[in-house]
């Protein structure tokens, strides 16, 4: 076969395509000025701001503490909803129940967001709970990142050599011991993937959160949303830099999880 | 505990998260969108029944034209996330085996970092004084360059930026399984490069082509940020709509039919993903 040789033109482009507007973004947050368009010189200066910056601090850390709750609830749910849809096949309602794991993966998150939102301020009128906030952020993104961490655990389900859980039951052990003993360790690359991603999503969301968050709340996303709509920002672009960097190390993590098997 | 019961709650635990967070919500977005807009109470609803928030959605003119333009922007970005995607795809399931992981991750590194941060990246690319602009008249390509923010193509830009991933993953899911003796076949019997292409490698990677699209098109309708941020004032989109009328003029039943009218058009792509997404599994199985 002759060398594709405009597919690897066209793969160059791509990734320069994909990284180019990244590279600036993190050179720019060495600039000096506060003109984010004029290179004047090097400096710390805007990562000496950012790190000084208490409300950008602040919404870190609650994006943080909704992104390990979320991903931990996501990934306990996303496995349930994994394994029984590669090993359960056939129950009641089965068709929906697939249906209602993956729909929230393409469904538009502005639909989601005033959905789950709407759903909250019933509640409250009902039951005069749950507080918006942290739990009504956690719980809006537990719903729609589950679906990832289901993904994830059904694929690794499906291509999964059975006859090891089969010669534990002739063993003697009991489903539960067989599942905590062979199944769970064979699939925890990528349960550990999974929660990662759902990790990320939340980390990341901007549309579902703004809907749910409630009045005093804000999560960094919406803290970053609320600079960017004013223009270019100096302590934006080093938040990116930041950004980059550890998500670059997540997913050297998660890639080798996923490739130890 | 017997094991029949735990398997039952194993199902039952998503089952009832997902009823109650996924689903039960929508029925409530449609009784909020047959309801009026009552500025005076808490929340902003009058419960009813009347369908004239649907009826304004497909008469006012400015938001038939939100409607079009949603389904053409994405329609285009689709279709350019496809034709960058496809050759990179391509190129990546042709490379050694070896390389193939480090290739496949530089796509998706992007899309681990913020979604919001690659976006507003564009902002100083794009903007009147931005770096596109004066690489343009530094190099004397052009001394009144126009300003691409705030306008279509910039949101054309910004989607094909956000979703390359997700064209790229499943096209290479695709090609990489791709018998390529069936190639040496075509080319054995006479068959010339671009007709083996168009006979052979573009009907089998035709899974892929489906997934990709849709995954790119089903949220780029609805999309908000990349309008948001990039497309200006000029640029509708139907996400933009429902955003500004639930955030900026507190209609909720507005905003409510907004999003259960989206839900609608975009259940017949749902559900072919959904198809697709089974039978793939099936064929990995």
């Amino acid at each position: 076969m002759s060398k594709p040789r405009f597919a690897l033109a066209v793969l160059a482009f791509g990734y320069a395509f994909l990284y180019l507007p990244i590279v600036l973004v993190m050179g720019y947050s060495f600039n000096e000025s506060k003109l984010v368009t004029v290179w004047s010189g090097f400096s710390f200066k805007w990562w000496r701001a950012l790190l000084e910056n208490e409300d950008m601090l602040a919404a870190a850390w609650l994006s943080l503490q909704i992104a390990l709750t979320s991903a931990t609830l996501a990934a306990l749910l996303g496995l349930a909803a994994g394994y029984v849809l590669a090993r359960v096949p056939s129950f009641f309602g089965r068709t929906l129940f697939g249906s209602l794991v993956i729909a929230p993966m393409v469904m538009p998150e502005v639909v989601m967001g005033i959905s789950m939102l709407l759903l909250f301020v019933g509640a409250n009128q009902l039951i005069d709970g749950p507080p918006f906030g942290f739990l009504t952020i956690a719980i809006a993104h537990t719903t729609f990142s589950l679906a990832f961490v289901a993904i994830v655990v059904q694929a690794r389900l499906a291509d999964f050599d059975r006859s090891l859980e089969e010669a534990a039951m002739d063993l003697g052990a009991t489903p539960w011991v067989t599942f905590l003993t062979v199944t769970l360790p064979l699939i925890a690359p990528a349960i550990g993937s999974g929660w990662l991603l759902a990790f990320t999503l939340s980390l990341d969301d901007l549309i579902m959160t703004q809907f749910v968050a409630g009045a005093q709340s804000q999560t960094l996303p919406m803290l970053v949303y609320s600079k960017v709509r004013l223009g270019v920002d100096p302590q934006i672009n080093v938040l990116a830099t930041i950004v980059v960097c550890v998500a670059a190390t997540a997913l050297i993590i998660s890639g080798r999880l996923t490739r130890r098997r | 505990m017997s094991s029949k019961t735990s398997l039952r709650a194993v199902i039952a635990v998503p089952y009832a998260w997902l009823a109650v967070f996924f689903l039960l919500p929508f029925a409530l977005v449609l009784a909020i969108a047959l309801g009026t807009n009552d500025p005076d109470s808490v929340p902003p609803v009058a419960l009813g029944f009347s369908l004239e928030n649907f009826a304004r959605l497909f008469t006012d003119k400015l938001y038939v034209a939100a409607w079009l333009s949603s389904l053409r922007i994405a329609a285009v970005s689709t279709l350019g996330c496809l034709l960058l995607g496809y050759p990179m795809a391509y190129a990546i399931a042709r490379a050694t085996p070896a390389r193939r992981p480090l290739l496949l991750m530089l796509v998706v590194l992007p899309f681990w970092t913020s979604f919001l941060i690659r976006v507003y990246a564009w902002i100083g690319l794009l903007s009147e004084n931005g770096m596109l602009n004066q690489f343009l008249r530094w190099s004397g390509l052009s001394d009144h360059p126009g300003t691409i923010l705030g306008t279509e193509w910039a949101v054309h830009l910004g989607i094909i930026y956000a979703y390359l991933p997700f064209m790229v993953l499943p096209l290479y899911a695709t090609l990489e399984k791709l018998d390529v003796s069936l190639l040496e076949a075509a080319s054995d019997l006479g068959a010339k490069p671009i007709a083996a292409f168009l006979t052979v490698t573009l009907p089998l990677s035709l899974p892929g082509i489906v997934a990709g699209c849709l995954l790119v098109f089903i949220p780029a309708v609805g999309e908000f940020v990349i309008p948001d941020l990039l497309g200006g004032t000029r640029t509708l989109m139907i996400g933009k709509v429902l955003w500004d009328e639930f955030f900026t003029n507190s209609d909720w039943p507005l905003a409510s039919a907004v999003a259960i009218c989206l839900l609608v058009l975009l259940v017949g792509p749902i559900a072919l993903f959904q198809r697709q997404q089974a039978k793939s599994l099936e064929r990995a199985e």
